[in-house]
């Protein structure tokens, strides 16, 4: 055939005319096996990981997590220098990374949050280049984006087929380690330039449907264990027996009950602090009483709100994280519990995030300002011991953003004059509930006049802050050096606030 | 009218909870100086409830304090201080006698003259908490214009008596004499702790109980007791109603410059207004919701 002599043929067909030799050649030869390696250090080595690239992991393993240790371990061994080591979060279980950081194996950290050990360093200038803290909102934006790009991505699964159909659960076993949604996954297995999925469980194709779908995923390793279902996730959430977080949800409730988003067919999302998540208890209470059920819940998904669905009071769950044995069952065999990845979770710039559908989201504090500024990021010793997780994403997207806090935690004040490090900014935070007086930003006059004419005594956030000021005293400011040792990013990845080292001479 | 429908138990050494204690809309909260303080926390129990009453905010709560029995030379030193911090009301443990109370009140006028407190200011409550405390209830309950009531400590008294707690029969006569002896002299009368907080079936069931005798309310242990508690002494829907027309009548009456008033064709006594008045008050302080406190 001369394919030249037919016109326009080079737009219509570019690979040329058929060839039966190189047909035979791929008959059977993009068969699976060839993704399925024996060994991390083969992955590695197959990915051409380099000096000066980045990788990325997930946290869907939170504390129990053993991927990010073994990869990195093997990296170092490999004597690969130089990586930008990008997260959605870190946990304590990640202390070995302070070696890596150390020996030049890990130049750079971005994530979500740090805690424990790495966090205590990394507070007292363990990095030279300052660590980028980013909401996951914002990490998916900028991987989309280009603004932070993957060449590997490691990411552990709880089962995978040998196409690369990978999955937070297992059809198989009853009682094989689980983490539910990937959400947060999903996102680098889309973009990232290859795709390694570590898996404890093989499972025949097709491992559908797929939290990660094979087409993304480049090689798959068996590993003995990819996590401690312990550090995982617990069986079931429990809600808290503490008097004063239940007061404080109570009332919460109360104040979401009469803010003009609590109708028929609301959405929500709580956050996974005690007093946050007890909030769903008191209003399903109110759902149950007025008759009324929410269109979805989004979010970190807890077995509590699996229980809501299943007694018909929520049509449907968005799961970006799973955070219990139940939710992650639930998400298994729930088709109206559905995985959503961290851009359609909150993607600030993609037009239809879901977070924008929220009427309200319960929010927890480590310190909250007279600005309505929130910090859940560093401690009242400076040292950064927490993640944005959704923080910003969720307040700026919902309709109603609610931060419940307790006024004082031991002789810590929690509403300050100036939060040590801004991560949510006051601009989106609406209401501050606390166990001795509820406070809503003078933004929200409509709020302010809703609440009122309801009978809520509100009070200014100036004074819960001199309540607590007069219970616990004004703290000593926190001493810092001028070295910044983290950038904190807002959701469309500007620069918020820094958090700089702390100065213990 | 004084709601004393919770009394919450605050142990005098725990600075966390005595900050915390006024948020959780208990009626009254007594911070406790003697049996929930070790022999070593005395000191600073007394030194952190005497600033906690005089710098922080607990709103209208009616603020008690248990001090030490005077006999163990603590409860003088608890006086010495806690009178000075000006609470409601001083609450004497292990009451055996009307001697007890009338030599407590001698001190607590003694600190009042000395520290310019207006004499008689501070109230008195009277735990009793043995055979013959209960015996002596009625003395006890008339000992002192000071006393706003009489409470049973029931854990002392099954010891005293050679039994244990259990369903209720062991108190049926201790608190038959206290309630008894406390309404004879026009006082408050209050009953015991329930300890297991995890059994809120077997607390609303005491709770009934007592409410049903006729105490004024009960003394608690946890803020979760705080709200089943209340919830037993809500007045039922038809009873406020009736109260309301009870209460519509009156004030008709008083309208029509009528001291006589009747509701279906039935004159309205004394008792029942008050009854009426009492169980509009009890669904007024139930009603009010946390965010009001």
């Amino acid at each position: 055939m001369e394919l030249n002599r037919i016109i326009h043929i080079n737009e219509i067909a570019q690979n040329g005319a058929f060839d039966e030799t190189k047909a035979l050649i791929y008959k059977g030869s993009m068969g699976n096996h060839e993704k399925m390696l024996s060994s991390i250090r083969e992955a590695i080595e197959k990915t051409g990981l380099k000096d000066g690239m980045t990788i990325s992991f997930h946290h869907h393993f939170r504390n129990g997590d053993y991927i990010v240790n073994m990869v990195m371990d093997e990296i170092a061994k490999m004597g690969i220098k130089g990586l930008t080591v990008a997260a959605s979060s870190l946990a304590s279980c990640h202390a070995p990374l302070i070696e890596h950081i150390k020996n030049g194996v890990i130049k750079h950290i971005e994530t979500s949050g740090m805690r424990g050990e790495l966090a205590e360093q990394v507070s007292r200038g363990l990095m030279e280049f300052p660590v980028v803290f980013r909401s996951h909102g914002g990490r998916a934006a900028a991987i989309e984006r280009g603004e932070l790009h993957i060449d590997v991505a490691f990411l552990g699964a709880p089962s995978c087929d040998p196409m690369g159909n990978a999955n937070g659960y297992n059809r198989d076993e009853e009682n094989a380690t689980m983490c539910g949604s990937l959400g947060y996954a999903k996102v680098d297995a889309q973009y990232a330039d290859k795709v390694v999925i570590l898996t404890d469980h093989v499972v025949p194709y097709p491992n559908t449907p797929s939290g990660i779908p094979a087409i993304q995923v480049d090689y798959i390793v068996p590993v003995q264990n990819i996590g401690d279902p312990a550090g995982i996730m617990s069986g079931a959430t429990r809600y808290t027996k503490n008097p004063k977080e239940l007061l404080i949800a109570k009332t919460a409730a109360q104040v979401i009950e009469h803010s003009g988003c609590f109708y028929d067919g609301f959405s929500m999302q709580m956050g996974s602090g005690g007093a946050s998540l007890a909030t769903a208890r008191f209003l399903r209470e109110k759902m149950e009483q007025e008759n009324i059920h929410a269109h979805f819940a989004l979010g970190g998904i807890t077995g509590q709100i699996v229980e809501m669905h299943e007694a018909g009071l929520i049509d449907k769950i968005l799961d970006v994280q799973s955070f219990d044995l139940i939710a992650a069952n639930s998400l298994k065999n729930n088709r109206f519990h559905t995985q959503i990845d961290g851009r359609f979770y909150a993607g600030y710039d993609n037009g239809g995030c879901a977070v924008n559908a929220l009427d309200f989201v319960v929010l927890s504090a480590l310190e909250i300002d007279t600005e309505f500024n929130v910090n859940v990021l560093t401690g009242s010793d400076g040292v950064i011991r927490g993640a944005i997780g959704g923080h910003p994403d969720t307040a700026a997207g919902a309709k109603m953003s609610v931060v419940v806090a307790p006024l004082t935690r031991g002789r810590i004040p929690t509403v300050v004059k100036k939060v040590n490090t801004v991560v949510t900014p006051g601009a989106v935070v609406d209401v501050v509930v606390t166990e001795q007086g509820i406070a809503v930003n003078p933004r929200r006059q409509d709020l302010i006049d809703r609440l009122t004419a309801e009978g809520f005594k509100l009070n200014t956030i100036e004074e819960l802050r001199e309540k607590a000021e007069k219970t616990v005293g004004a703290p000593e400011p926190i001493k810092y050096l001028d070295r910044v040792v983290g950038v904190v990013l807002y959701r469309d990845n500007t620069v918020i606030d820094v958090i700089r080292q702390i100065d213990e001479t | 009218m004084k709601l004393r429908r919770s009394m919450m138990f605050v142990p005098g050494n725990n600075p966390g909870m005595i900050k915390d204690a006024g948020i959780y809309g208990a009626d009254c909260i007594m911070f406790d100086l003697e049996d929930s303080v070790a022999y070593t926390e005395k000191d600073t129990a007394r030194f952190l409830v005497y600033n906690a009453l005089t710098t922080l905010d607990y709103g209208d709560t009616e603020l008690v304090v248990r001090i030490n029995d005077l006999s163990t030379g603590l409860g003088i030193k608890d006086l010495e201080a806690i009178v000075r911090a000006q609470p409601d009301v001083i609450r004497l443990p292990k009451t055996e006698t009307a001697q007890d109370v009338i030599d407590c009140e001698r001190e607590i006028e003694r600190i009042e003259r000395e520290a310019g407190i207006p004499v008689g200011k501070t109230g008195m409550m009277a735990a009793i908490e043995s055979a013959e405390g209960v015996l002596n209830a009625q003395a006890i309950a008339k000992s002192s214009k000071r006393l706003i009531g009489i409470a049973l400590g029931a854990e002392d008294y099954v010891t005293d008596l050679k039994t244990t707690r259990s369903d209720g029969t062991e108190l049926f006569f201790a608190r038959g004499m206290i309630l008894n002896a406390a309404r004879a002299a026009g006082i408050d009368a209050l009953d015991t702790v329930f300890s297991d907080i995890n059994n809120e079936e077997g607390f609303i069931a005491e709770a009934t109980v007592i409410k049903k005798m006729g105490f004024s309310g009960k003394s608690i242990i946890n803020p979760r007791q705080i709200e089943p508690l209340h919830k037993v002494f809500m007045p039922s829907e038809k009873d406020l109603k009736k109260a309301q027309a009870i209460m519509d009548a009156i004030a008709e009456a008083n309208a029509r410059g009528s001291g006589v008033a009747s509701l279906k064709g039935k004159m309205i006594d004394k008792p029942v207004v008050l009854r009426a008045q009492y169980l509009l008050e009890l669904a007024r302080m139930a009603n009010r919701e946390s965010w009001e406190a």
